[in-house]
């Protein structure tokens, strides 16, 4: 079931188009990475679900239904560029915003004490957010963006100013959220958190969808003519007019080696080739990292694998 | 509405539970109640230092008693002292000073002197000469020889005061005072400059700090902008009201108190006592115009009725009104326009290059408005209290001279038109503006701003 969808949405600001008949489709409870270099119009695209701006043309389906000015309710928003009040206090500020949410005060007062208590806020209450380390107060931010449980939350690189364990906190409980029924919608650099978090993505490069999917599949896809193979033993593999090892690996009493087909041929040719040389326990496409992905496609610009 | 009311509820808290509010709050009452009442105390202090003054005069007696004497200031006729024998030991003999009158004085203004160690109070010069002028001329007039003479100075000797009457076109007469009328213009024409000005620039202050905490984003993705630009004025507004009455309460308090704790009982009762005693000696003279009122105080107390008349006088409705109205129009359209400034720029110092062409119709109108006490009817008065940006405060200062109410009615209309624009332009520059960030902003961004599509 799909939770949020854009339809050929376009945005020009001025000269320079924005969006430019951009359409992504978010199913229900799962993880959304929404991928692409600085300036390709992913905070434009986010402010427009958060009706922050609004697009020049095309729709915005919220469960199926056009987006409504108070469908701000079931959203949450963390921004790029955090902000809270520096001189209010915490609990005040956190009870501020989930006011905005349309909150009561007592409900949000119960929240808050559950969520405070959960990532070992608690002291911090009484504290001014001028008091606070970068991180502390990307934690109260993080947490006044869930606190209305909305159900589509959009993070914008949520990860960027925590130290290793804080970001895993915040790792788990993004999956927490999205385990209890909420979509998150993930804009991020760190293409590592996309492999472990995102189930699709979409890759966005000067206001277009280049790259659209599950990780998975787009993995898979990306794969191309290249395959990781592991023998068993130590034993070298020899090279051919067919393929290339790139890369040989020996551990454990294994050797996992790296290949590349030089030619358009079938894997069952290559795999009896291949058998010549030992003991096969494992044969799989090579996964480029989502890295490597997303690198080539912002290079080629055209969206078509480089090989 | 209710997430406008906890924006308003927000503004309005943070701002009232700081220091720098509740100390400005208290202390700006009491360093003005000291302004007010510490040198009413120092004048106080010198009447009551006593003068006593010799008159001397080189052989003759012409002017013998013809120097009253005054309040605190007593003057001593020493007919056969020579000006020589006193001149340099007068302060050992109690003197404040020595007048000295030759004879020459009838036809030599000049001729008289006033030797003393200090510098004589200028009301104290001023008596000596009119009583001096007085006597001359009353010996010149002697020398005439005409019969009853003192009973013709009697009949003659008039007093006037102009009363200032207004008559409206149907005819129904006012008592009106000038004086009031001009204390009240003040009064309301810069409470309206200090509102607009002072809190509408703390619009635009907050609006900066807003943004370049970044916190803005994650608020209107809750409220609409206009929400939050809204909420912000009119918390700031409230904030300002707030500041304003307390300050008017503290203020009248502190004098009130200060008043009675050092100033005598008995000079109040005495003011007070003197009314009735005056208001008869006011029918006399109306039937009769011959009496004539030589003590202080009763004609003091007969300013005060007419200027406790006139203020009853005064259109309150029409001033409450129209104060109401103008503050409202006036402080949404200046705070907007600060708003819209505040979310041009990334930082306070560059608000200088917009800040000049709003502070400059705000300046213009207060000096319009001091200009206008002085010459209600002047045409450029007029015209600044029917255009938009400077009416508030213009128009604020004429009421109560009196102002015909179709030009009230077109000065409103405008405003009204001019306001809405204003609040309408100043949200699509803030909506823009609050999420542009180091992008230089020039008057020519500002106008793409406006163009851009919701």
């Amino acid at each position: 079931m799909i939770i949020f969808e854009a339809r050929n949405v376009s945005k020009q600001y001025g000269s320079t188009l924005a969006l430019n008949n951009l359409s992504i489709s978010v199913p229900k409870q799962s993880i959304y990475g929404l991928l692409g270099p600085n300036g390709a119009g992913k905070t434009t695209l986010i402010r427009i679900i958060n009706q922050i701006t609004g697009p020049d043309s095309g729709e915005l389906l919220l469960e199926g239904r056009k987006l409504r000015q108070d469908d701000i309710y079931e959203i949450g928003y963390l921004p790029e560029e955090r902000g809270l009040y520096k001189k209010m206090k915490v609990g005040e500020q956190a009870l501020y915003f989930a006011r905005l949410k349309g909150i009561s005060k007592a409900e949000a007062m119960k929240r808050l004490r559950y969520w405070f208590k959960k990532l070992e806020m608690t002291d911090w209450w009484n504290k001014k957010v001028e008091e606070l380390s970068k991180g502390m107060a990307q934690k109260v931010q993080f947490v006044t963006t869930v606190l209305h449980e909305p159900k589509l939350i959009i993070l914008d690189e949520p990860f960027t100013g925590f130290d290793p364990v804080n970001a895993s906190i915040i790792k788990n409980e993004i999956l927490f959220l999205r385990d209890r029924g909420a979509t998150i919608l993930l804009s991020t650099h760190d293409m590592a958190s996309v492999e472990e978090l995102c189930d699709n993505i979409t890759l966005i490069d000067h206001g277009m969808s280049m790259l659209e999917g599950k990780v998975d599949e787009i993995r898979r896809a990306w794969a191309g003519n290249e395959y990781s193979v592991t023998f068993e033993g130590n034993i070298r593999v020899p090279e051919n007019g067919n393929f290339q090892i790139l890369h040989t690996d020996n551990e454990d009493n294994k050797t996992t080696v790296k290949i590349k087909c030089l030619k358009d041929i079938s894997t069952n040719e290559i795999l009896s080739e291949l058998m010549k040389s030992g003991n096969i326990i494992a044969f799989n496409p090579a996964l480029p990292s989502m890295n490597d992905i997303f690198i080539r496609v912002v290079k080629s610009k055209n969206g078509m694998p480089v090989n | 509405m209710s997430k406008i009311s906890v924006i308003i509820e927000r503004e309005y808290i943070t701002r009232v539970r700081k220091k720098s509010f509740i100390i400005m709050t208290i202390l700006a009452p009491v360093l003005l109640a000291l302004f007010i009442v510490v040198p009413s105390l120092i004048m106080m202090n010198q009447d009551t230092e006593m003068k006593k003054i010799a008159v001397v005069e080189d052989g003759t007696d012409l002017f013998k008693n013809a120097i009253p004497n005054i309040k605190n200031t007593e003057f001593v006729y020493l007919g056969n002292v020579k000006l020589e024998e006193i001149k340099n030991n007068f302060e050992q003999a109690g003197y404040y000073g020595i007048l000295y009158i030759s004879p020459e004085v009838i036809h030599v203004p000049e001729a008289v002197q006033l030797i003393s160690r200090k510098q004589p109070p200028i009301l104290l010069l001023e008596h000596i000469e009119n009583s001096l002028e007085k006597e001359i001329e009353r010996q010149k007039l002697l020398s005439y020889k005409i019969e009853n003479l003192d009973e013709i100075m009697k009949n003659v000797r008039t007093r006037v005061s102009v009363q200032t009457i207004k008559i409206d076109e149907s005819g129904n007469v006012k008592e009106t005072s000038t004086g009031v009328a001009m204390v009240l213009a003040y009064i309301t024409s810069f409470v309206m400059y200090f509102l607009v000005f002072v809190f509408g620039a703390q619009v635009m202050r907050g609006v900066i700090e807003e943004k370049t905490s970044r916190v803005v984003e994650v608020i209107i993705s809750s409220v609409k902008p206009i929400q939050l630009m809204m909420g912000k004025i009119i918390g700031l507004a409230l904030v300002g009201l707030t500041q304003f009455l307390i300050w008017i309460i503290l203020t009248f308090a502190i004098i009130t108190a200060v008043k009675s704790a050092l100033i005598p009982e008995q000079k109040i009762t005495e003011a007070v006592q003197s009314i009735p005693q005056d208001i008869m000696s006011q029918n006399a003279a109306a039937a009769m115009q011959t009496t004539t009122v030589t003590t202080t105080e009763p004609v003091q107390a007969s300013e005060f009725i007419k200027i406790f008349n006139s203020a009853l006088n005064q259109p309150w409705g029409l001033i409450i009104f129209c104060f109401i109205y103008y503050f409202i129009t006036g402080y949404l359209l200046y705070a907007s326009v600060f708003a819209a400034v505040g979310s041009a720029v990334d930082n306070e110092t560059e608000t200088q290059q917009f800040m000049l062409p709003i502070t400059l119709p705000v300046i213009l109108g207060l000096f319009v408005a001091m200009s206008t006490m002085q010459n209600p009817e002047s045409s450029m008065a007029f015209w600044f209290s029917i255009i938009p940006f400077t009416s508030p405060i213009v128009m604020m200062a004429r009421i109560p001279f009196g102002v015909p109410l179709w030009e009230i009615a077109l000065s409103m209309f405008l405003m009204a038109v001019t306001f809405i624009i204003f609040v309408w332009m100043s949200a699509k520059i803030y909506r823009t503006g609050i999420l542009m960030y180091g992008k230089k902003s020039s008057w020519k961004e500002i106008w793409k701003w406006l163009t851009y599509k919701g």
